[in-house]
């Protein structure tokens, strides 16, 4: 499979590609990793006229401690965060997940940036950036702005992203020592996405939980926050009633299409399962 | 539509050709170069047939343009055997351990296997299939790939290899 004709743009400097995006308009799509366009390209279900390939601009790669955050270059591959000791020591849940994706070569190449900036909603990383609290950084040439990542999906590839504009980095607030986490995805198989799957942050404070944030992948056409189902948990042991209500008010939210990886009720069904199974996980390696 | 010229180090020789930038890596070191090595498989990014080593990366070679590895060091499965037709250690591997049926992802996985031994070179079986499994192998039921990386793995630590008991 051979994609259309277009024109390749290697811009060196995120200035040179911000004023490339400015000047091609609508007939030019940044070029990540490639490994969700490339395909479209080649089954001809995306047809950009010009690509502003972004793999050689320096300063879009790399994470580095900001204060009591971690700020992520777009451009750093899921490779790169599974050996970043910063993303180990501070964002392990970012390390489970970044497991959970495609497979290793595509790893390689598929970076942070553009399984947030996509919009699919079966990408793993916008419903972990959700939970987490992160904000996008969105640059052009009219200049710069910070977007909350649970403002940033408005439905299925439509994202906060306004023309022109380039995600250039990811800022995650470190959750607090001693917090607990899990990434649960069923799949199909190796490489597939998510039939369901649930991030859970939390803390506990004798025995209880403290605070909670919940994110759902692939259950409705946009990432979801499940703050009623971490509402529900919050002051509780999780015993089994509250883990009950957890998953009831999340899969109240939920909306996810039939497709081969099951329907509708099967999915929502599932992904309480994996709500139930990510704050038992998470639990129990948080700090009592 | 315009050509672009681009210059690659293919198993350590400099090779340069006129690519659109529509063309893919894959079809580039098949089709302009000749080296029919490396396969296509699925042509989708799943099968990994087409696993090259791209600048210390495995890459599936059918989901990158040529244009975007311009100055990039490539190895493909040519060049693993020394320039005698001494068998690497991987290749031994597939030969002593049968770890190949049809052979159609043999490349991809010999490719695969090889930046996975210089990342880890003492893999244990999980991190080895899980290393693996961007690669379909239709055949084999992998159990005898995954013997002939340990295989590999051994002979390249200077270790006798056990086969594990079945």
């Amino acid at each position: 499979m051979i994609p259309g004709h277009f024109t390749y743009h290697r811009p060196t400097t995120l200035a040179d590609a911000v004023a490339l995006m400015a000047s091609l308009g609508d007939d030019a799509r940044p070029l990540a990793g490639g490994h969700s366009l490339i395909p479209m390209m080649k089954l001809r279900l995306a047809a950009p006229e010009h690509l502003i390939d972004l793999r050689r601009i320096a300063a879009l790669k790399g994470v580095r401690r900001d204060a009591d955050s971690l700020v992520i270059g777009a451009m750093t591959t899921q490779h790169d965060l599974l050996a970043s000791g910063e993303i180990a020591a501070a964002l392990p849940i970012l390390q489970e997940a970044a497991r959970l994706i495609a497979d290793p070569q595509v790893r390689y190449m598929g970076t942070v940036g553009g399984n947030l900036a996509n919009g699919d909603p079966g990408n793993d990383m916008p419903a972990l950036m959700m939970t987490l609290g992160a904000s996008y950084r969105l640059e052009s040439t009219s200049g710069v702005r910070d977007v909350a990542a649970a403002e940033s999906y408005q439905g299925a590839y439509a994202t906060a992203l306004e023309p022109g504009e380039i995600l250039t980095a990811i800022t995650v607030p470190a959750p607090p020592a001693g917090h607990g986490h899990a990434y649960e995805k069923l799949k199909r198989k190796v490489g597939d996405y998510a039939t369901a799957a649930a991030a859970v942050v939390l803390t506990m404070s004798g025995g209880r939980v403290a605070s909670c944030r919940i994110g759902l992948t692939n259950l409705a056409d946009t990432p979801l926050l499940a703050e009623a189902a971490a509402h529900a948990v919050i002051g509780t042991s999780l015993d089994a009633a509250a883990l009950t209500r957890a998953a009831a008010a999340a899969r109240a939210i939920m909306t996810p299409a039939g497709d081969g990886r099951g329907p509708p009720e099967y999915r929502s069904y599932v992904g309480g399962i994996m709500v139930q199974r990510a704050l038992v996980r998470a639990a129990a390696r948080a700090k009592k | 539509m315009a050509k672009t010229h681009v210059t690659m180090t293919i198993n350590g020789a400099e090779v340069e050709g006129l690519v659109e930038p529509r063309t893919l890596l894959v079809h580039f070191i098949r089709e302009t170069l000749q080296m029919t090595g490396t396969h296509i498989g699925c042509d989708t990014t799943h099968c990994g047939a087409c696993t090259v080593d791209l600048d210390g990366m495995s890459v599936k070679s059918c989901t990158v343009f040529a244009v975007q590895v311009d100055g990039a060091a490539i190895t493909t499965v040519e060049g693993m055997a020394s320039p005698d037709g001494t068998l690497s250690a991987l290749q031994e591997g597939f030969r002593m351990m049968h770890g190949l049926q049809c052979g159609y992802c043999t490349p991809g996985m010999i490719m695969r296997a090889h930046r996975l031994l210089q990342e880890n070179p003492s893999p244990t079986e999980d991190e080895i299939r899980f290393g693996i499994s961007g690669n379909l192998c239709r055949c084999t039921g992998y159990q005898n790939i995954v013997k002939a990386i340990q295989y590999a793995a051994a002979k390249i630590n200077g270790v006798e290899f056990q086969e594990a008991a079945e």
